[in-house]
């Protein structure tokens, strides 16, 4: 490790810490007003279109594991260059408690395998204070940011359909595809259970909105990343057209550990690990934006202290690191006896659900504050590592001809053929749901460890509360009334209270946001409304480490938005020069 | 070049075998090298990993043996597609052993366990035992719901290596076209065939027909009025 730091010779108007959907939003409105931007990304440079980078449209057996996850979390075809797990960058959690953190180490961060599923919060996802008493509300509510999701829509593109559901607010939508086999049958079954099912609103281009972004070809492998860019990644629709229009230079393997501020408590650049040659070296920039991810960003700034800033980077107020909450998460699986012998067609569709039912329900009349939605999954995709597996307990549920059950397990040219005939007869569903904000869970910096850069790493605190775990019994109730009435026979049994309803570890559903959350009042939060620091003005955090409730909605199309508001409020204020 | 410089550079697919053929891999090496280069979409560290794990054995030649009668007695040539070994399976399950250490104490323990429940009752290891005594063997522990109690170690053993086997096959050129799959590859997703819906007494309703994608459209650039309506 060199002693001295090294001075790029380059300043630039802005940095960008991470490239990610905040970081390729704030890069891309930034360079096109005519600013100089540095993009740092912690990974490797990556473009689906590249021959080399390409996992899109290859077959298992191209994979000596048949695409197993015994290497990467989501299986070896899936863009994510990471996982729970980083060799060298480890992360800690306190006795008693839970937290995995999912990092994508590559250009474009998580956006090049997320499951593209892009939601705008409604008017009461904001204020969520006002209905149940719990958490606070956001210092903006829905009206604030609805000007930028509608850009986002029209910019990247996203299909759905108009429903004039309150909470569920409707954008500029593509047109849907059609619903597959089996979501016809969970229409039905939700019919009964009296739980709505719409078209998915995905960010995936079932129409051409530009010329240089292809369309859907229905491969169903958004989460491989699209070589022709018919899905949103940060990497193949903001950063890369952005340093092709713009001054934008990307830095790769450039791992930060901290900004770096003056006497007077202002930003002037960050230092960052080379992860090649592992030397330090200084960015000297105007304005720093942090888009690292929410927990990464609250490392970096735990980690920037100074005499101005001693409890880390806009941090009087000791909530940075504060109130870390992911959604919450369960699932159930079933077997479809219609389904079984179904005749074959290609029904790969787009990447991922063509339906799904938004939250429907009053928490008024329930016994747990916060909704969810309800997502899934079935149909005859494309067999991987897995596929086979279980006839030794699903077996039964095949029966021949005269209607007799098959035994469980066996071998031979019976079993053979009663893997074909159970293909594509089983479906699932899946809850995702909201959680309420606590204090207590968080991260802070671990004072006995560092990663293999010499960097402090985060311990991470965190413990669903009954809300939660009350959630996921409803969540599990819903299941088993929708799976009931479309005829589906329920595999497993249904998880109990020692599983806390089946409830995932925080962090598994990788919806990760709060630990810098803005606020009017400097005290209780990290960033004002425009996401720009309490204490440092030219600091700014465009990941969702500035959410201060995440609804029962995936984030992505929240923090583009806020990264786009956010980006204009940064060029305004260097205009007035403010910054 | 250090080795993973090399490993860029044969990604890049401007190099390839006259390097490998330079290294003095013998025949079976380069064949797997060959294999790395056609790629995945790996990273070189990932590249690394592939290469040590195919560099290396797990099963003796005895219990490759055992994995081979095993397989294709659970995925045997019937009259739609060929057996497990047909379809390579054995050296599949060859190499998540190493892929995935945890199968390799539960494999070799179980096979283990078979070759002796085979030397109990036929007085010969389970590869020198004709095909009716495998079948006769297999019998008391391919049924989980009525396997007798002692024979519970060959339940979960046998529970493992059907699960390799059905996903080894499955997921192979020839499993693709035994189970009719036909996608991954560029298509127009226009919804459930008609005579499929019909089927099943299915259909979609109008608003679903109206508001769904016309693939006609596709190419057409989507442009909306104030309200967010298509026009």
């Amino acid at each position: 490790m060199g002693f001295q730091i090294k001075e790029q010779d380059k300043k630039y108007d802005v940095c960008i810490v991470g490239s990610g959907a905040g970081g390729g939003m704030a890069a891309k409105i930034l360079a096109e007003a005519g600013l100089s931007v540095a993009v740092l990304e912690a990974g490797g440079d990556f473009d689906p279109a590249k021959e080399e980078y390409r996992t899109q449209l290859r077959y298992p057996w191209e994979s000596p594991r048949r695409g197993a996850n015994t290497q990467r979390a989501f299986g070896d075809f899936d863009a994510a260059w990471g996982g729970w797990e980083i060799d060298g960058e480890p992360y800690t959690r306190a006795d008693g408690t839970q937290f995995d953190w999912f990092r994508s180490r590559m250009l474009g961060g998580r956006t090049n395998h997320w499951g593209r599923i892009s939601l705008r919060f409604g008017p009461n996802d904001f204020k969520r204070k006002d209905q149940d008493g719990l958490g606070d509300n956001w210092p903006i509510g829905y009206d604030d940011v609805k000007p930028y999701y509608d850009k986002v829509d029209k910019l990247i593109g996203v299909f759905g359909s108009k429903e004039g559901i309150y909470n569920e607010p409707d954008g500029f939508f593509l047109p849907p595809p059609k619903p597959r086999l089996h979501e016809l049958f969970v229409k039905k079954g939700a019919q009964k259970a009296k739980v709505p099912v719409i078209p998915s609103r995905l960010s995936i281009l079932t129409r051409k909105i530009n010329a240089e972004r292809g369309v859907c070809f229905f491969c169903a492998q958004c989460n491989r990343a699209c070589q022709v860019y018919a899905d949103f990644s940060s990497s193949t629709c903001l950063v890369k057209p952005a340093m092709q229009k713009g001054r934008v230079e990307l830095y790769t393997h450039a791992m930060v550990r901290e900004v770096i501020t003056n006497d007077s408590g202002l930003a002037t650049g960050v230092i960052y690990i080379d992860k090649k040659d592992l030397k330090d070296y200084r960015i000297g920039a105007k304005v720093v934006v942090l888009a690292a991810s929410a927990c990464e960003t609250a490392r970096i700034m735990l980690n920037s202290k100074s005499k101005t800033h001693p409890n880390g980077l806009s941090n009087s107020s000791g909530v940075l690191g504060r109130y870390l909450h992911d959604s919450t998460g369960t699932d159930r699986m079933a077997v479809l006896p219609d389904l079984i012998d179904r005749p074959r067609y290609n029904e790969d569709g787009v990447g991922g659900l063509h339906v799904y039912s938004p939250w429907w329900l009053d928490n008024k009349k329930l016994d747990f504050p916060r909704g969810y939605h309800l997502e899934y999954w079935g149909g005859m995709g494309m067999p991987s590592y897995g596929f086979g597996f279980g006839m030794d307990t699903m077996r039964q549920y095949i029966t021949d001809q005269f209607g007799k059950p098959t035994p469980n397990g066996g071998y031979g040219a019976s079993l053979k053929n009663d893997v074909r005939r159970i293909y594509g007869a089983t479906v699932g569903m899946s809850g995702r749901g909201e959680s309420v904000p606590q204090y207590d869970n968080y991260c802070e910096i671990d004072p006995n460890t560092v990663d293999k850069y010499g960097i402090p790493v985060l311990k991470f605190h965190y413990k669903w509360t009954e809300y939660e775990v009350k959630q996921s019994k409803h969540m599990h109730d819903t299941f088993e009334k929708i799976l009931t009435g479309m005829g589906a026979i329920i595999l497993g049994n249904k998880p109990g209270v020692e599983t806390q309803y089946g409830l995932a570890a925080p962090g598994r559903i990788i919806h990760e946001v709060g630990t810098a959350r803005m606020g009017d009042d400097a005290k209780t939060s990290v960033l004002n409304k425009y996401a720009q620091g309490h204490e440092c003005k030219n600091l700014f955090v465009v990941d969702g480490g500035s959410f201060v409730s995440q609804a029962d909605k995936n984030p992505t199309w929240t923090i583009l938005a806020l990264s786009w508001r956010t980006s204009e409020y940064i060029i305004d204020q260097l205009n007035k020069q403010n910054l | 070049m250090d080795r993973r410089e090399n490993l860029k550079v044969l990604l890049s697919g401007t190099v390839a075998t006259g390097f490998l053929l330079s290294t003095g891999c013998g025949p079976d090496e380069t064949k797997i090298s060959e294999n790395l280069i056609k790629g995945y979409g790996r990273t070189p560290d990932e590249i690394l990993l592939d290469q040590k794990l195919n560099s290396e054995l797990f099963f003796s030649e005895n219990e490759k043996k055992m994995v081979t009668i095993l397989a294709n007695l659970i995925i045997p040539k019937d009259e739609k597609s060929g057996s497990a070994t047909d379809a390579g399976v054995p050296d599949f399950i060859e190499f998540m052993m190493k892929d995935y250490p945890k199968f390799q104490v539960p494999m070799r323990g179980g096979l283990m366990w078979l070759d002796n429940l085979s030397k109990k009752t036929f007085d010969k290891p389970f590869s020198d035992i004709p095909s009716e005594h495998h079948v006769e063997l297999i019998d008391k522990i391919a049924w989980p719901d009525t396997a007798t109690p002692e024979m519970q170690y060959g339940v979960k053993f046998f529970n493992l290596i059907r699960n390799l086997t059905c996903t080894g096959f499955f997921t192979t050129k020839i499993g693709f076209d035994d189970l009719g799959y036909v996608g991954n590859r560029p298509n127009q997703w226009d919804g459930v065939p008609t005579d499929v819906l019909e089927k099943y007494g299915l259909s979609y309703d109008q608003n679903t027909l109206d508001v769904c994608l016309k693939i006609e459209d596709q190419q057409k650039i989507a442009q909306w009025d104030d309200k967010g309506n298509l026009i």
